[in-house]
């Protein structure tokens, strides 16, 4: 058996050679000629942190990551998984243990092959406390049993609950059943790591002189805050299915710069700068495109003690939630295709449907209306308007929208709210401590799955900076974690941060890029927008 | 003349360490702190960091360290941030890059400057003075982060001539822009004092002299006038030359060089507390020497001056 696959290999191999690039055409499009030089740049906003998968913390980073590096799952063009290293997985019937099968043919990019024993190794170095990894959490995250006690540094961590049964099989035992758990192999933090390059270069292993990977890329140049260069890795498995040959992000801080270089030829992707989708979009309809990402963007209310009275009455918040007319606000602030917000997540997750809720029914007249009866039933009125302020993070589009929205409660409502804008890490500080009235935020999804959203109102988060809190749906949060069908549950917790309005949903995020029409294969569906550069193809002009 | 030396060099040994002292607090001083993010680490992992670089030690405790570490080992310790790379390699990385185009910048802004300056005073109230303070003044007014996006506009996307940003080892197409939009405002500066400097030297009575006993104009502007001319000059040369190579920060994020410009203003808005005290030293010193070497530089333009 092994002879016959490794012959039909060779068969496979020469007919690659023979017939160029013809062959590799499992993901283009019958008809499509593809360019002589496969080369794909494009912009990328800062600096990455680190290219070590254990370490990356950005998406920037995570991007280059991803290239460079397989996990045990990989995604599709929709998001939907697909085999990577491992060929498939087995789920026990309690889903707290799985059986990930590895692929015998993946390689290093030394030669070496891809075992059980790289995720192993990769996984306890993610949680030991010495690595130092910001992404420790994320092994708590996925319910690795002992992983919380290894964060904490009561537990070895060699007790972490992933064991290699043999070279290619990889058992995971989990804390908790996790339906979703496959889908977190996707994420950096999991890609397996080169023991014997790691132990022998120390930090200085990301360099390209010194690193090893096991993805369809390899790391050939790295000028920081200038470029990065990535090249096709002949040991990738899947090597004759690659197309595009060689990857450069170039660090372009400034986005209309970044603009300007991108309609001068230089660059096949970057990202249009808020306000100028809709000229671009006439000017360039085949290269400008919208499409919706997992994030969100609200303003939440302080209702903890230190928050302003007017902020515990719940008719207050719901007015001011009501005035809010996004049409306004997506089509003349941002203009960039995004979603209107009503839920706080976004009809684009999976397995999420939005719930119909009393005011996505109503019109702007009706809940305009809606939230002056409100208002003036919670007592504020002309004579005694009610004034707060509102805080965001230093930023021109933040600014145009916070000014859009005192304008909508000025005029509607009567309402005074004064802007106050904060450096990024002051206003995460003030946020964190409950040193606001009302405050921007935003959040992007970390798998795609509607918890990773409404987690945040959970009243025991971290990341709950309103200090919101009822008990109902913090039990069907918890109820979700285990539950076959979480639609129900994720409706009444919609329904009931309907009523309670503790924040105000503006609108979901678009992904707003120039995309050359040369380049095919960009996965505007998968809204994670988890790219893989040997998923991507030139066309020929 | 080096007992002269000798004693500055020996002030500037405290001048830094309290440069270090006082960046050291203040950053601290900062609200937030290299681990603050939009997704608060949950306790256990931020204390495993805090204990990594060391910030779960007593502030006292912490700076001696970082004292000891440079003085013994000159390791200025690792970045928070990028965590690949230590100080030391952010700056070895990046400071040849921002020395470059800054000395470069600064050479065209004194050249030219000077150039303008002297024709203008010559021909003072003619076209070519008009020209040159037009020039000046014009230059003076473009600050470079409004002349970053003007350059790479018309030179990358209307004319085609030249790469929109990069470094490519200091390849010379991609030195233009960058020297051309940090060198213009010092250009017209120095044009501009040069210009005033040189018409009140034009009027003065040893000059007056020298063309009574019948020298040459030429003679009289390089031999007698030049070095006059230059002497408030120079004093504003000296901040300038610093201010090139930190205040180059518009560079690198318009043109993407990899200077380190960027670094710096990157690490005080990430909190990385060692990139920012690694480079503040770094042009905190250059600062103390620079001023050293115009401080002499005065003794030659001037001969009342004697150390």
């Amino acid at each position: 058996m092994k002879h016959m696959s490794k012959l039909a290999l060779a068969a496979l191999m020469s007919t690659t050679m023979l017939t160029g690039a013809a062959l590799a055409e499992s993901h283009v499009p019958e008809g499509v000629t593809l360019a002589d030089d496969q080369t794909f740049t494009y912009r990328q906003l800062d600096e990455f942190s680190s290219l070590d998968p254990q370490i990356v913390e950005d998406v920037d980073g995570s991007d280059v990551v991803r290239d460079l590096f397989e996990g045990l799952m990989n995604q599709d063009a929709d998001g939907n998984l697909v085999p990577g290293v491992a060929t498939g997985y087995e789920a026990s019937e309690d889903k707290k243990t799985y059986t990930f099968t590895l692929r015998e043919n993946a390689k290093w990019s030394n030669g070496d092959p891809v075992t059980a024993n790289d995720f192993v190794y990769a996984w306890r170095r993610a949680a030991d406390p010495e690595t130092a990894s910001p992404y420790q959490w994320f092994m708590e995250l996925m319910s690795l049993e002992n992983a919380s006690e290894i964060v904490a540094g009561e537990a070895d961590p060699e007790t972490l609950g992933v064991t290699a049964i043999d070279d290619y099989t990889l058992e995971v035992k989990l804390t908790a059943p996790l339906p979703y758990f496959p889908q977190m192999t996707t994420h950096s933090t999991t890609f397996p790591s080169p023991q014997s390059v790691i132990e022998e270069h120390g930090s200085e292993w990301t360099k390209p002189e010194n690193i090893v990977s096991n993805g369809a890329y390899v790391l050939e140049e790295h000028l920081p805050g200038e470029r990065s260069v990535r090249v096709r890795n002949e040991m990738y498995w899947d090597n004759e299915n690659t197309i595009i040959d060689r990857v450069v992000a170039l660090v372009i801080n400034d986005e209309n710069v970044a603009l300007t270089r991108y309609l001068a030829g230089e660059l096949d992707r970057t990202d249009i700068p808020a306000g100028q989708y809709p000229s671009l979009s006439e000017e360039y309809p085949d290269e400008a495109v919208s499409f919706p990402r997992l994030c969100n963007y609200y303003y939440t209310f302080n209702v903890s003690d230190s928050g302003p009275e007017a902020f515990k009455d719940v008719n207050v918040r719901k007015a001011l939630a009501m005035a809010v007319d996004r049409n306004i606000i997506v089509e003349k602030v941002m203009q960039g295709g995004q979603p209107p917000a009503y839920t706080f997540t976004p009809a684009a997750v999976a397995g999420f449907e939005p719930p119909t809720l009393p005011w996505t029914e109503m019109s702007q007249a009706e809940r305009d209306q809606m939230a002056k009866d409100l208002l003036a039933e919670a007592g504020y009125g002309p004579d005694n308007p009610l004034e707060f302020e509102m805080v965001y993070n230093t930023s021109e589009a933040h600014e145009k929208v916070a000014v859009a929205l005192s304008q909508l409660w000025k005029q509607k409502l009567g309402v005074q709210a004064t802007l106050a804008n904060m450096e990024w890490k002051v206003f995460l500080e003030e946020r964190g401590n409950q040193n606001f009235e009302m405050a921007r935020g935003a959040w992007c999804g970390d798998y795609n799955e509607a918890s990773t959203f409404l987690d945040l109102l959970d009243s025991q988060s971290g990341y709950n900076d309103g200090k919101y809190s009822n008990e109902r749906v913090d039990e069907l949060l918890e109820q979700a974690k285990t539950s076959d069908d979480t639609s129900p549950l994720y409706t009444e917790v919609e329904e009931i941060l309907y009523e309670e309005m503790p924040v105000i949903p503006i609108y979901h995020y678009a992904g707003v890029y120039m995309l050359d029409s040369d380049l095919g294969g960009w996965p505007v569906d998968n809204v994670e927008q988890n790219w893989y550069s040997k998923d991507l193809y030139k066309i020929a002009e | 003349m080096v007992s002269y030396i000798i004693r500055r060099l020996l002030i500037a040994i405290p001048t830094i360490l309290i440069l270090i002292i006082a960046s050291f607090f203040l950053i601290q001083y900062a609200p937030g702190g290299p681990f603050t993010s939009e997704r608060p680490l949950p306790p256990a992992v931020l204390a495993n960091l805090e204990a990594r670089y060391g910030l779960d030690q007593p502030l006292w405790k912490q700076l001696w360290d970082y004292l000891t570490n440079i003085v013994l080992h000159f390791d200025f310790g690792p970045s928070f941030k990028f965590k690949d790379r230590d100080v030391n390699d952010i700056i070895a990385q990046g400071f040849p890059i921002s020395l470059t185009y800054g000395s470069l910048s600064f050479i065209a802004a004194t050249v030219v400057g000077v150039g303008l300056g002297v024709a203008a005073a010559i021909r003072h109230n003619s076209w070519i003075d008009y020209a040159a303070v037009s020039m000046g003044i014009g230059a003076q007014a473009l600050p470079n982060f409004i002349m970053g996006p003007i350059l790479i506009l018309v030179f990358t996307l209307w004319l085609g001539w030249l790469p929109g940003g990069g470094w490519n080892g200091g390849q010379w197409q991609y030195l233009i822009m960058p020297v051309i939009a940090l060198s213009t405002s010092y250009m017209g500066n120095i044009a501009r004092l040069t210009r005033s400097s040189m018409l009140e030297v034009l009027n003065s009575n040893f000059i007056r002299t020298a063309r009574a006993k019948g020298l040459p104009t030429r003679t009289v502007i390089w031999r007698h006038a030049m070095k006059p001319t230059l002497l408030p000059v120079v004093s504003y040369l000296g901040p300038v030359f610093v201010y090139v190579l930190t205040g180059s920060v518009f560079v690198d994020l318009y043109f993407s060089t990899g200077g380190l410009g960027a670094a710096y203003v990157g690490s005080a808005l990430t909190r990385d507390y060692a990139v920012l005290l690694g480079v503040t030293i770094l042009y905190g010193t250059l600062t103390v020497f620079v001023n050293l070497i115009t401080d002499l530089a005065y003794a030659w333009f001037d001969p009342k001056i004697r150390y």
